[in-house]
């Protein structure tokens, strides 16, 4: 290897001359036949963008062809199809507040089991469990979300709704009788039934979301806490959920849209019947499962609109529940990269 | 073999950000040019506007005329074309992580669509032994992936993988910062070897290395080249203060 | 002095009894959420292991009431449906995702791409039903197994979108850079450089996609509707492994009980191996290679 200064210097020196006869060589004269591949480039470029916006033509699809497909319904009933409590496909009158009420009902009895137990597995699992059970934890909370929801439907038959009308329900009937809420008869299957199984297929959904949510909290704050005296318990209300609320609530938001379009464990366990009652052990119906039951018996052009519309305003309720989730899940982990869940 | 590059009023943006101001240079074919400067001094910008990758950025923008043999390389032909013609190494070595050995160096001619097998063999061959990796690799071709080299080797496959499309410039962005001294000085090596055949712009940060493996040196400070001459006189007598200053190490 | 010392102690036991009764809640709470879990598998490995046996695979269903047979033909069904599923889901998704990581970058309709994508992920799965019901299965007056499997496969897409976004953008620069520097065409870097670096993640998401549908009944129930008998037809009903589950489940045998465990038993270790294999593969490293 030379020294750094010993280079001869170039501008006294000629520059080398080409070896005689050289050419450009096979290679060379390859690579200089090929076009610039502009073309290629531009038809690959508009075909990725066509298939992305097929998503967006989907979604369009599926918008149009529902508000198509329940014109006769909402010219008919207007808003009061919403509000009315009637489902009478013989005699054409349709009302889905009994479908919506058990939606809501059995959604709500769902967050209500829930949440408290999704927040309470995402403390464990991000502030309080040794690391090798960590991995493993969330794998297990994670394989809840990987059954399908007709499996958990026939779990729910043949072992959650015996286990609820031999075990559970009599003591919620002796203990919380007064309130209306746990009263005779009770079958089983019904609203808590239902609910329950939600709150199962739910907890996942919460709990994963919860948990970046929870992961994502500056450790900064932590420590800022900790070196105020604070106990552990002090340390994960103040410095971790305190700052990471606003995304547990887009959690919890994303597991109710998942639980208001749950369709067919809830089908198999709520009773499917259209009454509104107060009381939580009584059969009810959800605006999923009617449609899942009598879609296909839907003989005239009236009652198949009226299922369709149900359809509509589920399809709606979830596209604001979700997107209002996203925003506030979107909120606190900005500049995290986006996960699948 | 090398051609020379004319560079006339280059200009470079990003953004707002007026990167390259009026550059102006011939690099001579069949010899090492090494540009120096401090980080930022926009030496790196000047060779990634010579192979029009400063582009891929979608904020960036170029004024001025480069002149690569007989083509303007802004106004002749496309990008695709234009770095068909001109190798370029990196500042970390990057193998495709996916591909054997044998793949990464051939994946120019390959994924460029030239299918024949036994030129291709001769190609890799050749290549790797120009890049002074043959002996340390020829027994696992293909078995081995490029990312399981060392990061020395690793460059070295990078370096063969430009040298297989047969370039006629070779550019090389730092292509030791790197590596570990032992590394350093093969690759130096083979830079040495190399000039004859290819006309070599090499960035460094490394006064010394310039000093080592290059006929002529440039000098960029703020975006401006401030000197252009013959590695000797840049580093014994340098024309200009800011020159002088920098290579004595009284600089910032 | 005194004073104050005090009602900081009773202070500080109150404050270590709420730190141990939030510790205890806490665990209380995993084990509840983990109890199910177990239950369920428990359960659907008992009651389905005691009934699969070689005619489950190798029969279709008898009739009402009759014992014997098994699900050969909803199987077969779901084969082909997620075979539809995944030849319309998966190239549109990966495109899209193509799309959201090299070319749409930060860009306005990158973000309503992304956007809608989450809707289309959000759409309740019966809603896809009676959306492809009136799509497809109204337009030709028959329910078909192509209807299912376009169901299937919409449902896939925003799931390998996302995932192959995600994925793409954990290319290293200097890969892409690389290629683009040997003059390789955008499109053939994109192809043979970026996504074939990513490939193990993108395929991952495709499977989790894949067993994500494959469990899927309500958007069945109105499109490809199931059937007692072989069939592979794409203009004809179909049966599929959860429509049969599905109406097992509801009916008064027992013994189609027992099939329904069967089939649930197989269903879930089909889509245990897929979400496994994923879980593997993302801990591992998906991009061990790249530095």
């Amino acid at each position: 290897m030379p020294g750094p200064f010993d280079t001869p210097d170039p501008v006294k020196q000629t520059p080398p001359a080409l070896p005689p006869g050289q050419e450009p060589s096979a290679i060379r004269k390859f690579l200089l036949s090929r076009g610039s591949s502009a073309l290629a480039d531009r038809g690959f470029r508009w075909l990725m963008i066509g298939c992305a916006l097929s998503i967006f033509a989907i979604v369009a699809l599926i918008a149009t062809e529902l508000v198509m497909r329940s014109q006769l319904t909402i010219a008919k009933f207007g808003l009061k199809f919403f509000f009315g409590t009637a489902w009478d496909p013989v005699n054409g009158d349709f009302g889905a507040l009994p479908f919506i009420y058990g939606t809501l009902v059995s959604s709500a009895v769902a967050l209500v089991i829930a949440v408290p137990l999704a927040v309470g597995v995402s403390i464990f699992i991000t502030e309080m469990c040794p690391k090798f059970l960590r991995g493993p934890l969330s794998f297990l909370t994670e394989l809840l979300a990987a059954i399908p929801s007709v499996v958990y439907g026939l779990w729910a038959i043949f072992v959650l709704v015996p286990l609820l009308r031999e075990h559970v329900n009599p003591v919620l009937m002796k203990l919380f009788g007064w309130s209306g809420l746990f009263v005779e008869p009770n079958f089983g299957i019904g609203m808590l039934a239902a609910g329950v199984i939600l709150s199962i297929m739910i907890l996942p959904v919460i709990s994963s979301l919860t948990r970046e949510v929870m992961t994502s909290v500056p450790h900064s704050q932590r420590e800022a806490v900790l070196a105020l005296g604070a106990t552990r318990w002090e340390m994960i209300r103040m410095g971790v959920l305190r700052n990471a609320r606003i995304g547990i609530v887009g959690s919890i938001i994303l597991g109710l849209g998942r639980a208001l379009g749950e369709t067919m464990a809830v089908t198999m366990v709520i009773g499917n019947r259209p009454d509104i009652v107060k009381n939580l052990l009584a059969p009810g119906y959800s605006m999923a499962s009617v449609i899942a039951n009598e879609f296909s018996e839907a003989s005239d052009d009236m009652y198949l609109s009226a299922l369709i519309e149900i359809g509509l305003a589920l399809f709606i309720v979830t596209i604001i529940v979700n997107a209002l989730a996203r925003l506030l899940v979107w909120a606190v982990t900005r500049g995290a990269p986006a996960r699948v869940n | 073999m090398g051609v020379g590059i004319q560079v006339d009023n280059l200009n470079a943006w990003y953004g707002s950000n007026h990167t390259l101001l009026d550059i102006n240079l011939h690099i001579p074919a069949n010899q090492a040019t090494a540009l120096i400067g401090p980080s930022g001094c926009g030496k790196s910008t000047f060779v990634r506007c010579l192979n029009r990758m400063h582009e891929t950025n979608p904020v960036a923008k170029v004024t001025g005329s480069v002149r690569i043999g007989e083509i303007d390389i802004y106004a002749d032909a496309s990008p695709v074309e234009i770095r068909r013609r001109i190798g370029m190494v990196f500042q970390r070595p990057n193998p495709f992580p996916t591909m054997s050995i044998y793949d990464n160096v051939a994946s120019g001619l390959k994924l460029n669509g030239f299918r024949n097998r036994r030129v291709t063999d001769e190609v890799v061959e050749r290549s790797l032994q120009q890049a002074a990796l043959w002996d340390e690799v020829k027994n696992d071709l293909k078995k081995k992936s490029g990312a399981s080299l060392s990061g020395g080797q690793q460059q070295r496959l990078c370096i063969a993988r430009a040298l297989a499309v047969d370039p006629e410039v070779l550019l090389m962005d730092e292509p030791a910062s790197a590596l570990d001294p032992v590394s350093t000085a093969k690759i130096e090596d083979l830079i040495f070897q190399l000039k004859s055949q290819y006309t070599i712009v090499i960035v460094t940060h490394n006064m010394q290395q310039a000093a080592r493996v290059a006929e002529r040196t440039g000098f960029f400070l703020s975006g401006k080249l401030v000197e252009f001459d013959s590695t000797h006189k840049i580093f014994t007598n340098p024309g200009d203060k800011r020159t002088e200053d920098y290579i004595t190490g009284r600089f910032g | 002095m005194t004073n104050s010392f005090r009602v900081s102690k009773a202070n500080h036991l109150r404050r270590r009894l709420a730190d141990h009764a939030a510790s205890a809640l806490a665990v209380a709470a995993t084990i509840i959420v983990v109890a199910p879990l177990v239950a369920i598998f428990v359960y659907l490995l008992y009651k389905g292991a005691s009934s699969l046996n070689l005619d489950f695979f190798t029969k279709i269903p008898k009739g009402p009431g009759e014992t014997g047979g098994g699900m050969a033909n909803a199987i077969w069904g779901s084969a082909i449906l997620l075979g539809i599923g995944s030849l319309l889901g998966v190239p549109i998704g990966i495109a899209a995702g193509i799309f959201l990581a090299e070319y749409g970058r930060g860009s306005k309709l990158a973000n309503i791409v992304r956007f809608t994508a989450d809707v289309l992920n959000g759409v309740p799965s019966i809603v896809m039903g009676i959306s492809v019901y009136s799509l497809i299965v109204l337009p030709q007056k028959h329910f078909s197994a192509f209807a299912g499997g376009v169901a299937l496969g919409i449902m896939m897409i925003p799931t390998i979108t996302r995932t192959t976004e995600e994925m793409l953008l954990m290319v290293p620069h200097a890969i892409r850079e690389a290629a683009l520097g040997l003059g390789v065409p955008n499109w053939r870097s994109v192809l043979s450089i970026t996504l074939r670096t990513a490939s193990p993640g993108v395929i991952t998401g495709c499977m989790l996609a894949f067993a994500r549908v494959a469990g899927e009944t309500a958007p069945l129930l109105f499109t490809a509707l199931g059937n007692q008998f072989w069939s592979s037809s794409l203009n004809e009903p179909i049966a599929a492994l959860p429509l049969q589950i599905y109406t097992y489940a509801i009916s008064p045998y027992d013994d189609w009980h027992r099939l329904a465990w069967a089939g649930a038993l197989v269903l879930i270790l089909l889509i245990m191996v897929s979400v496994s294999l994923v879980r593997y593969v993302t801990t591992r490293g998906v991009l061990k290679g790249a530095n």
